[in-house]
């Protein structure tokens, strides 16, 4: 049986729908990504799988403990670090390791292995208050004190956000050694570039599952051929994209606007002369691959 | 380069805390219209920079004009003429739209005629007059995000500084809202702004990287990109980003 | 599991004494305030029963009377600054705040006293400040009493409005008797359950009570943790005031010290009962703060017979005063210090007060919630 199964979970609050009756699966070992913008459902899914909050409808479970019902088994097995920064600001470093060993039954030295890498990072700074470290260090120190008793399940929501792009990179790093481990892990970005470095991903958006896949398999049911198009004024550039009829869909993307077309017959030539009579002659128009990012606006859009 | 109006002017700013120092003389100067991206890594003295140029804190020394007004005698002058926009868009969700864009208007001195007048306008380009008296608990993110910027317009500032103004947003909004941040900026406004999403330096006119309280590097993303030989803005920063020695 | 059991409680305890000693606000009101709060009441209200000021119309004018007068002025309480001359005269004088008490003297003072032994003196006092007005009447009561006696008489009748009988075993008349037992009362309620409250409710707010509470931590234990270093530290205080009130004050310790300790532990797990109830309810350090103000605080001082006598109170407000935990702590260590007397009259205060504890912790366990919301 696989460690995380959600079966038609919906919830909803006062006003909104948070999660629609949404359904997956995550592998035993797998590092599976949750991506989705702010709103989509990603908390709510999140703290539900912890035991923190009960669904309206559906059921999920780790590793067969039903989420409603096995609850007190649940939290034995589980790491989960919350959205917010969840540690004790006036305690140290160090004194936040202990604490959190001592609440698991667990002490720092028993899964030291688990930790032994991102404390390495920590130890120069074990004496320091946990509200004076930086916001890298301070996910880097609620990693470990979500890892210290060893879960076989780690939720993680949201660990990236607001956290530097080197500093995200190398959290990603420590998830994948996590994994080598191990342990599950779930995980849930709201940055599409993270994707890719998770073995498998579910896109969600308002409450609902767009796709489920491996980052490449995503990207291979992309519908439309997609064009990368270059030029110095990206966004008159895009203006006039929108004007023309063969135009389906244009957005920026970093230096390139990537461009699908309503039109088979187009090509790169015909797309670069026709913007070349229209006065952007020093564009470049490449076929590309698109990225995670470009599926889920796209998946977004058919969404709506 | 063509001469352009100078907006934003900095000559060795320094700011201290106490022995800690945020920000180590930083040199720099921002063009009217100009989109100019501030990254650096969480604690790199980004914050500090931006509180500085907006008025809110004193530098500890250098010479410092924003708007034309100095950073130590006229903040008060400096907060009339810009706008500020954080990534918790502090708007009232308790109130309506309306009441929302009449309260910051009433905030920046708009009255009367001129204030009612300016309420419309700003309804009308959000296409929102529809939804005027919703509360804005109601509104969707991307609507919020919207109409948060155009209420931090709503003075018509020479600067707007915005601090991360697309978290956690989904992508086409926040491709929208870049949309947005051009066209405002194509009409003569400044605009200052921070992300940590790497993609949005390349649509930045000039961006600085600020490592450990110092500016490591100052130019537009295509300079950066041949200087530091790299293929995005995403290389460029780690390769400088890694070179921090704080934590 | 068991063996491991006193190590998470320790671990809990630990944490929370830290969080307690790093900041210093924290310690300055758990340390700080019960002795400032303490010499500040006891201060301002011995001032206050010093020097007043009171009026005299005395209709005999003989020896006797003014004699009397002489050694109210002397005794150290009673300024004697107005003298009347008509009975019209007394209301303006006390309404006007100018005498905070009247004494008058009944025609022929002297020789009623010595020829009919009944002479009468109406002691008046100004009962807008009920607390005052009684300490006054019962401190001139006395007076005249001992001026009586010294006159080879015993049936000089004084008749004040009203004597307390709480006077009747505060010999020396000393104010802080009263005050002390009170102010106990509320600063243990307001640190025990306010910091509780308050402490559990930044749990929350941080985000850290998401991660305790997905953990293998039952609620109790949780709830345990964190008030355990409470108790200590509420009992530490208790002792201070004490030995202050005993030390400062001349507070008498008639009854037994263990009896005495052993309510003041029972009111602070009242207390701290009271604090988990309220944390239960709150989800912000400022409501928890809120709560504990309007919800202890002004009862504690208004209702508890803390300032306000509880039998001067509406029948409504002492039906109130009997819901709130402390008048039952203050009425018991009354009983215990002043009086002297043992747990025979003090077992209704304390079964009160056990059932009290009951009845939150039942509250709050109900209340409390093994999930977010």
């Amino acid at each position: 049986m696989n460690p995380i199964i959600v079966n038609k979970l919906a919830k909803s609050y006062e006003k909104v729908n948070a999660l629609k009756g949404i359904s997956f699966e995550v592998e035993d070992g797998e590092l599976f990504g949750l991506i989705g913008p702010d709103g989509a459902g990603k908390t709510t899914l999140i703290r539900i799988l912890a035991s923190l909050l009960l669904p309206d409808t559906g059921k999920a479970s780790l590793v067969g403990n039903d989420v409603v019902k096995d609850f007190h088994e649940i939290r034995k097995i589980v790491g989960y670090m919350p959205s917010r920064f969840s540690l004790y600001t006036d305690l140290t470093v160090q004194e936040n390791l202990e604490f959190f060993a001592g609440v698991f039954g667990s002490t720092i030295e028993e899964n030291y292995y688990l930790i032994k890498d991102i404390y390495h990072m920590l130890e120069p700074f074990k004496g320091r208050l946990a509200g004076k470290l930086s916001g890298g260090m301070k996910q880097k120190l609620a990693l470990s004190c979500a890892l210290i008793h060893k879960p076989k399940i780690l939720l993680l929501d949201e660990p990236t956000t607001g956290v530097d792009a080197v500093s995200r990179k190398e959290f990603w790093a420590m998830l994948g050694k996590l994994k080598a481990e191990g342990i599950t892990i779930l995980v849930s970005t709201p940055y599409m570039d993270e994707a890719s470095l998770c073995d498998r991903i579910a896109l969600i958006d308002k409450g609902e599952i767009l796709s489920v896949n491996t980052p490449k398999g995503i990207i291979a049911l992309f519908p439309q051929k997609l064009y990368g198009i270059s030029t110095p004024n990206s966004f008159s550039l895009l203006n006039h994209l929108r004007t023309l009829p063969i135009c389906k869909d244009a957005f920026l993307f970093g230096q390139e606007i990537h461009v699908t077309t309503s039109n088979s017959n187009i090509t790169c030539e015909s797309l670069h002369d026709l913007l070349s009579n229209s006065g952007f002659t020093n564009s470049t128009v490449t076929l590309i691959e698109p990225t995670v990012e470009d599926c889920f606006m796209q998946l977004m859009g058919n969404n709506r | 380069m063509e001469k352009k109006e100078i907006i934003i002017e900095v000559e060795n700013l320094v700011k201290k805390f106490g022995q800690f120092v945020a920000n180590d003389n930083l040199t720099f100067k921002v063009f009217k219209g100009e989109i100019f991206g501030f990254l650096g890594a969480n604690g790199a003295g980004k914050t500090t920079a931006i509180r500085i140029l907006s008025g809110l804190l004193e530098p500890t020394s250098g010479k410092i004009s924003v708007a034309g007004y100095n950073a130590y005698s006229q903040r008060d002058l400096i907060k009339a003429n810009i706008g500020y926009m954080s990534q918790k868009f502090s708007l009232y969700d308790d109130l309506t739209v309306r009441e929302n864009i009449r309260f910051f208007g009433g905030i920046y001195g708009l009255y009367g005629k001129i204030l009612k007048a300016r309420i419309d306008e700003l309804l009308s380009d959000l296409k929102m007059t529809e939804f005027k008296d919703d509360l804005i608990s109601s509104l969707p993110l991307g609507w919020k995000q919207r109409l948060s910027f155009s209420i931090a317009m709503i003075h018509k500032p020479v600067i707007i500084f915005l601090d991360e103004p697309t978290g956690g947003v989904d992508p086409i909004t926040r491709r929208s809202f870049w949309e947005m941040i051009h066209s405002v900026a194509n009409q003569g406004t400044t605009v200052f702004v921070t992300t940590h999403y790497m993609d949005e330096a390349e649509y930045c006119d000039r961006v600085t990287i600020m490592v450990d309280g110092r500016i490591e590097a100052l130019d537009s993303p295509a300079n950066l990109k041949k200087t530091f030989n790299a293929n995005s803005m995403d290389e460029v920063f780690v390769m400088l980003a890694r070179k921090a020695k704080s934590a | 599991m068991n063996n491991s059991k006193p190590n998470k409680f320790w671990g809990f305890a630990l944490k929370e004494f830290r969080h307690i000693f790093r900041d210093k606000r924290t310690l300055l009101i758990i340390f700080g305030m019960p002795i400032a709060e303490l010499l500040i009441f006891g201060y301002v209200v011995t001032n206050e029963i010093k020097d007043a000021n009171i009026a005299i119309l005395d209709k005999s004018g003989d020896y006797l009377s003014q004699k009397l007068t002489s050694k109210l002025a002397s005794s150290g309480y009673f300024i004697p600054t107005t003298y009347l001359y008509s009975e019209n005269e007394i209301e303006p004088v006390l309404r006007s705040g100018k005498a905070k008490m009247v004494v008058v003297y009944e025609p022929n003072f002297a020789e009623k006293f010595f020829r009919e032994k009944n002479a009468a003196i109406q002691i008046i006092t100004d009962a807008s400040e009920p607390n005052t007005a009684s300490l006054l009447a019962n401190y001139a009561g006395s007076i005249i009493n001992s001026f009586a006696s010294e006159n080879g008489a015993n049936e000089l009748r004084s008749s004040p409005i009203d004597i307390r009988v709480r006077m009747l075993y505060n010999s020396e008349l000393k104010s802080v008797f009263m005050f002390v037992p009170g102010t106990m009362a509320l600063i243990l309620m307001l640190l025990t359950a306010m910091m509780t409250a308050i402490s559990i409710a930044r749990e929350k707010e941080l985000g850290t009570m998401e991660v305790l509470l997905v953990s293998p931590l039952k609620p109790s234990h949780i709830v345990l943790g964190k008030v355990l270093p409470y108790v200590g530290l509420a009992f530490i205080n208790a002792l201070v005031i004490l030995f202050l009130g005993y030390t400062v004050f001349d507070l008498p310790m008639r009854g037994s010290l263990a009896l005495l300790l052993l309510v003041s532990f029972v009111f602070i797990i009242l207390a701290l009962s009271l604090g988990i109830f309220i944390s239960t309810v709150s989800k912000t350090q400022q409501v928890a703060m809120f709560f504990s103000m309007i919800g202890l605080m002004l009862p504690t001082m208004l209702l508890s017979g803390f300032i306000f006598p509880i039998e001067n109170m509406p029948l409504v407000l002492q039906w109130l005063s009997a819901l709130m935990p402390p008048r039952w702590f203050i009425s018991a260590i009354k009983t215990i210090m002043i009086k002297g007397e043992g747990i025979a009259y003090v077992w209704k205060e304390m079964l009160i007060m056990i059932g009290m504890i009951v009845f939150f912790l039942t509250l709050s366990i109900k209340k409390f919630k093994v999930r977010l919301s």
